[in-house]
């Protein structure tokens, strides 16, 4: 064995500035996700400050009184749970056996590329435009009436492009190894989706559903036209039936009621958001108990 | 096919004359496949004879995995792959086969890199059985244990039958695969390159485990090792190009009795 150079270890000037380049890099990044949640974080903290003072039991669980000057906000929660439910009993089987065709059965063709490309715009439609269609479309057209249903099925063709995408993502995750293995013994492709591809990715799909619930329960614009109205003394029975919402009663109380105390929007707003994070957190679990399930 | 049990020491003449009698297993005519217009594999004929191993050497983009491909009908899961000509398994053209799943579960396949699928060791030794509609926990458990000594892995997983199969080192994934494989009970058994990702050790313990197999099944055995075909094939075809240069006896190929100088280049490792 050669004995080593001595001058081996010594950093020469080229690794002296190789390491005060990527230590600015490393700098440049992590001031770039603070400066992410900052928002996040300054949202979060004037919620909770100003409308923090609001939360209490009576005003989660019982109705608007004088004009939603005072009383509570149950049943626009209550509202909106109808709306988001509704939606995704729609869109989410919808989306999830498109994407399972579009990813699993479909072949590389211009008629699945166009599809792919109508999805990719549908996605990226404005919410508004959503809204009128709802109303033209289900509204009138298929006189529902300003109703759940109508809102509901608006607000689901407003996220099955998302639930789509994020499904074959999650499917096309999985290896196609695992595919070709089932294939080579004899399996069907349904076979293969139902033991090998879809136990996999479920955990995906699901968090991409949960994340696609917490946009719907903020989306003001859809329901606006299509089902939600400023008051209703009633709760909904039906899904033909009117109903208040959380995000429109955030509108209505920031904007159209005089007099209102600042608590309150800001309430309705904690409100909001603290069901939209409940979600999230459900995912991001979701998410940690997946990877520690991480097969391959 | 008593005599064809017995390893290979046999005198060529002999052997020759005691596999004539034995009916072809796979029967190749005129095989072309294509990728759009690159032809990958030119008029390939071959036959493979029932119990003997039979080695596919030759170097990359030879055509040896699409003409395994074409066995196993998985061209159709393949965009763009053209098979052309004849393909005769069990007396059947498998070229106009309607039912290609049977065909496909009659044939046990090997990748060259190990597919332990992202289920326990044990359900995926019984993931071809239950394809095949077998549930019974007692069936299932004795094909599992069965299957799982035949590929020389029972020792080392029994304990963790549980575990998952996709975190078992690669070299026990290869002895899974090839436990899988043997779950389909297959008349044939397609190994690609197995011991591409396997230590040495485990390759020959594999080796081992296929000479005990091909009492049982047919087996071809692409490889790139060409000892690796001395050591197991009876006979053995090169590949080179798409294009069957040579099919003859292993030991013939290797001491020199070729028809095309190629071969004697190849196996003597003149070109790679």
């Amino acid at each position: 064995m050669a004995t080593a150079n001595p001058t081996m270890f010594q950093a020469s000037d080229l690794n002296r500035h190789n390491d005060s380049v990527q230590r600015r890099y490393r700098l440049l990044f992590g001031l770039m996700t603070l400066l992410l949640i900052t928002p996040v974080m300054l949202i979060l903290g004037t919620l909770v400050a100003k409308g923090g003072g609001a939360i209490s039991w009576e005003f989660l669980f019982s109705a608007p009184t004088d004009g939603m000057r005072t009383g509570g906000i149950f049943p626009a929660l209550l509202g909106t749970v109808w709306l988001v439910t509704v939606a995704l009993l729609l869109s989410v089987p919808i989306g999830i056996f498109a994407a399972i065709y579009l990813s699993e059965y479909a072949g590389d063709n211009w008629f699945t590329r166009i599809i792919n490309l109508a999805i990719i715009n549908l996605a990226g439609v404005p919410s508004i435009v959503h809204a009128l269609f709802g109303l033209g479309a289900f509204v009138i057209f298929f006189k529902f009436g300003t109703s759940i249903l109508a809102a509901s099925l608006t607000l689901a063709v407003m996220t099955m492009p998302v639930v789509i995408v994020a499904t074959r993502e999650s499917l096309q995750a999985v290896p196609q190894a695992f595919r070709e293995a089932c294939w080579n013994m004899g399996a069907t492709r349904w076979q293969t989706i139902r033991r090998v591809v879809l136990p996999n990715s479920l955990t995906g799909i699901l968090t991409g559903v949960i994340l696609e619930v917490s946009r719907t329960a903020g989306e003001t614009a859809p329901i606006m036209f299509t089902g939600a109205v400023f008051f209703t003394p009633f709760l909904p029975n039906s899904v033909f039936d009117q109903t208040m919402a959380l995000s429109l009663h955030l509108f209505v109380t920031a904007t159209q009621v005089p007099g209102i105390s600042e608590e309150v929007p800001f309430g309705v707003a904690l409100v909001l958001i603290g069901l939209v994070l409940t979600m999230n957190s459900v995912s991001i679990a979701f998410r940690m108990w997946l990877r520690g399930k991480k097969k391959w | 096919m008593v005599e064809l049990a017995t390893p290979a020491a046999a005198t060529t003449d002999a052997s020759q004359q005691t596999v004539a009698a034995v009916p072809n297993k796979l029967e190749v005519r005129n095989l072309t496949i294509r990728y759009g217009s690159e032809v990958a594999l030119r008029d390939v004929s071959l036959s493979i004879r029932e119990h003997e191993i039979f080695g596919i050497i030759g170097p990359a983009n030879a055509g040896k995995t699409s003409f395994l491909k074409a066995i196993n009908r998985m061209d159709v899961f393949t965009s763009g792959m053209r098979v052309d000509g004849e393909i005769h398994f069990a007396g059947r053209d498998t070229r106009r086969l309607n039912n290609v799943y049977a065909l496909r579960s009659r044939i046990g396949v090997v990748f060259p890199l190990p597919v332990g699928l992202p289920m326990t060791v044990y359900d995926n030794v019984a993931l071809s059985p239950r394809l095949r509609g077998i549930n019974e926990k007692a069936e299932l458990d004795v094909i599992v244990q069965r299957c799982l000594t035949r590929a020389a892995l029972w020792d080392e997983v029994k304990d963790r039958l549980n575990a998952l199969g996709s975190l078992l080192s690669g070299g026990q994934q290869q002895r899974l695969t090839i436990a899988r494989a043997l779950s389909q009970e297959p008349d044939l058994l397609m190994l690609d390159e197995f011991s591409i990702a396997v230590d040495p050790v485990t390759t020959m313990r594999i080796e081992d485990v296929l000479k005990e197999l091909r009492k049982e099944v047919t087996i071809i055995l692409v490889t790139n090792l060409v000892q690796q075909a001395r050591r197991l094939a009876d006979r053995t075809a090169f590949f080179l190009g798409g294009e069957c240069v040579e099919i003859g006896v292993t030991e013939d190929l290797f001491t020199g009795e070729v028809k095309d100088q190629r071969t004697r280049d190849y196996v003597e490792g003149r070109f790679g």
